[in-house]
């Protein structure tokens, strides 16, 4: 589904992905670990093509994503080829990124009409039943401002879902909320986990909610796998002494 | 062409001195505006609401009305109320400094309720008088925040000053006119003008932008030279709102 | 002649001509704010291209229209194309002249609206115009409408170097009364008076509407 290929990716001369391989199954939900600055979160931004590699090939669905096929050569990817792929990936943010010029229902619909080309009534529809599912069914009328932060990001949940991606991508999505407020949206997420066979990327310190979700862990450190494996292994009995001093340090702090 | 920079060399010296009248009827009007704004700027948050009224009163008066109708004002009605200005320079520089002088009242009181309320709770802690806390704490911060308004200021001032052409005062605007008249030659004639324009403009914004290193340098909090050169800042909140809006600094 | 200092009559006989000139002085200022709103964001949006050899010419333009008096300007149009309207040349140039102001304030606007706001356009795969049209203009006008306000109330005060092209805004009646009758303390006055009576509730308008955005 998802496959990083000799990934190389550097911001001035700081290397932040070293040569990275990896893959993703379809309907498999991997969460990756690691301190800040590993570059967990370069890799969901390279994903959505909110960034370009500096090297390496990204496929999603056996189609280069971060390069395009001009005869039987890959060159870097222009403008409009992203367009059409990029289609395939939906991500929600650490900081919600509502639209706040727009209603609730509005953020929701408005891609689904403008990109997918659905009738009004149908991405009214398919909104209402995402807004509901995020447990935001009576709040379509009202701007996201006025929502709480754990409400903005169970919308973007669904404004994320609405365009019924192939590959959902997390990105610290519980980092900016009161700590009260986390819980619900982690549960909407387990929610949507279970009843969905949707490839999900995650990047979280929440390490309860990794464990409850993921297939895979993976532990990140200077731009390389360092470990990974499933959750009960990583986190019961992590191998690579990295992966130890990480934990202990994210559950000491909680 | 030819003739064109034949007659401009011709007319070097008249086109000088009328540059110098351009440059003292700004620097003139914007030292005027300067005094003005800071009075008016600080009798605008008096305690006294009479005063604050006198000066909100002066100070919307002459933003309200067009700096245009305030110079015809004083140089064709005030003489019928007996009071003549001895030259229509000094009519010019005075509509300038009180025109000028209520944008610049805006941005003086944008920049004093710009520093943070600590520093005044600091200054009232080391028991200072309310002129010590303006004078030693309040002011020397300010007025860095207050030099990318006055720029914008004092180029809207520059730009104001062909006004005077119309007042029968020989300034750059009415050299090019004259120039033209001698050399028929309209479009070289206005692109001459506006360019040596933009240059005064270019060399007033260079003199602001090191007045502002320099200030900033004093309270150390320095970008050095490397803004020296550059153009000015947009004013995001427009002439009329000056800083009072806060967004001019 | 009435030699009293201020004659009534002469006020009684002026107001008409006045809010004559005055009509000319609103439409000035109306076609004059169309014109640099519009072309304020086209400027603005330019300076945004992808490519330099857009950026960089209209940067200059810009600076170039915003450095040099709009007296001269009028004056440089007028008699470069003598073929138009005085009222189409003043109108123009005023717009222009306050379009490179405005292409700054939206610049800013557009600068202000959050990085995140792009990213969650493109991870929608919103096209580059639906992104600007949905998502990217409306928070920047909006926080910029203050500003705009400001800048036409600038422009309308602004119209009376119009008269120097032979508008017949206000300002030009009130010269052109002024010298014929040799009355100009009651003609500037009123102007003057004029003016501000129009100009101060619009300025507080836009002060209101600056409250409420939260400025």
């Amino acid at each position: 589904m998802v496959l990083f290929e000799q990934v190389v990716k550097r911001f001035g001369s700081n290397i932040v992905l070293d040569h990275l391989d990896f893959s993703v199954a379809q309907g498999e939900r991997v969460t990756l670990i690691g301190p800040s600055g590993s570059g967990k979160t370069t890799i969901l931004r390279l994903l959505m093509t909110l960034e370009k590699v500096n090297g390496g090939v990204v496929y999603v669905e056996g189609q280069p994503l971060s390069h395009m096929k001009r005869g039987s050569q890959l060159v870097p990817a222009n403008e409009r080829y992203l367009r059409t792929v990029r289609k395939k990936i939906g991500m929600v943010f650490q900081q919600f990124n509502l639209f706040p010029n727009m209603k609730v229902l509005d953020n929701v619909t408005e891609a689904p009409i403008h990109v997918l080309g659905l009738s009004k009534e149908e991405a009214v529809d398919r909104a209402k039943q995402l807004l509901d599912l995020v447990g935001l069914g009576d709040r379509i009328n009202q701007h996201p401002t006025s929502l709480s932060g754990g409400q903005q990001q169970r919308v973007a949940i669904a404004r994320a879902l609405a365009m019924q991606p192939d590959v959902l991508l997390l990105d610290e999505v519980t980092s900016a909320l009161d700590p009260e407020l986390v819980a619900d949206v982690l549960n909407v997420l387990r929610d949507i986990a279970q009843s969905t066979t949707i490839t999900m990327l995650i990047v979280t310190h929440e390490m309860q909610f990794a464990r409850d979700v993921s297939n895979r862990i993976l532990m990140f450190d200077k731009g390389r796998i360092v470990e990974e494996g499933q959750p009960d292994k990583i986190f019961s009995n992590p191998e690579h002494e990295r992966t130890q001093t990480f934990l202990r340090a994210v559950l000491e702090e909680r | 062409m030819g003739t064109f920079l034949t007659q401009l060399g011709d007319s070097a010296g008249n086109i000088g001195a009328a540059i110098l009248v351009t440059v003292e009827a700004t620097v003139l009007g914007a030292i005027l505006a300067l005094v003005l704004a800071f009075i008016l700027g600080l009798l605008a948050r008096s305690r006294f609401l009479v005063v604050r009224g006198i000066a909100r009163t002066i100070i919307e008066f002459f933003r309200g009305t067009s700096l245009y109708v305030q110079l015809f004002w004083l140089y064709f009605a005030l003489p019928v109320l007996g009071f003549q200005i001895s030259s229509a320079l000094l009519c010019a520089v005075i509509a300038f400094g009180l025109n000028f002088g209520a944008y610049g009242a805006e941005v003086v009181r944008g920049a004093i309720n710009a520093v943070p309320k600590a520093q005044w709770e600091g200054a009232v802690a080391l028991n200072m008088t309310g002129f010590q806390r303006m004078r030693l704490v309040i002011l020397p911060q300010a007025w860095i925040g207050m030099i990318p308004p006055f720029n914008n200021l004092l180029i809207q001032l520059l730009k104001s000053t062909p006004l005077l052409s119309l007042i029968t005062v020989a300034d750059l605007t009415f050299e090019g006119q004259q120039l033209r008249a001698a050399t028929g030659q309209t479009a070289l004639s206005y692109l001459f003008l506006l360019v040596v324009y933009f240059i005064l403009a270019y060399i007033f914004t260079l003199l602001m932008n090191a007045l502002e290193s320099v200030a900033k340098a004093r309270l150390g909090r320095g970008g050095g030279l490397r803004g020296l050169f550059r153009l000015r800042e947009a004013d995001p909140t427009g002439r009329s709102a000056g800083a009072g809006a806060g967004g001019g600094a | 002649m009435n030699t009293s200092i201020w004659d009534w009559t002469v006020v009684e006989d002026v107001i008409p001509l006045l809010l004559k000139g005055f009509a000319v002085t609103l439409l000035a200022t109306v076609v004059g704010s169309v014109i640099a709103i519009l072309l304020g964001l086209l400027l603005a949006m330019a300076r945004r291209a992808p490519t330099r050899l857009v950026r960089v010419p209209v940067r200059a333009f810009v600076e170039f229209v915003r450095s040099t008096p709009l007296l001269v300007q009028l004056f440089t149009v007028y008699v470069l194309l003598p073929s138009l309207s005085p009222f189409v040349i003043g109108a123009s140039v005023l717009g222009i002249h306050y379009a490179t102001y405005m292409s700054e304030v939206y610049r800013a606007g557009i600068d202000g609206v959050p990085k995140g706001q792009w990213e969650a356009a493109t991870a929608l795969s919103m096209p580059r115009g639906r992104t600007w049209q949905a998502v990217i203009l409306p928070q920047a006008v909006r926080n910029v409408l203050p500003a705009l306000g400001n800048y036409i109330i600038s422009m309308f005060k602004d119209t009376p170097f119009l008269a120097v092209i032979t508008v017949h805004e206000m300002v030009f009646q009130a010269q052109e009364y002024g010298s014929d009758h040799f009355r100009y303390l009651e003609v500037f006055t009123l102007a003057a008076a004029i003016f501000l009576i129009a100009s101060y509730p619009t300025s507080l308008l836009v002060r209101r509407l600056e409250k409420r955005l939260g400025h």
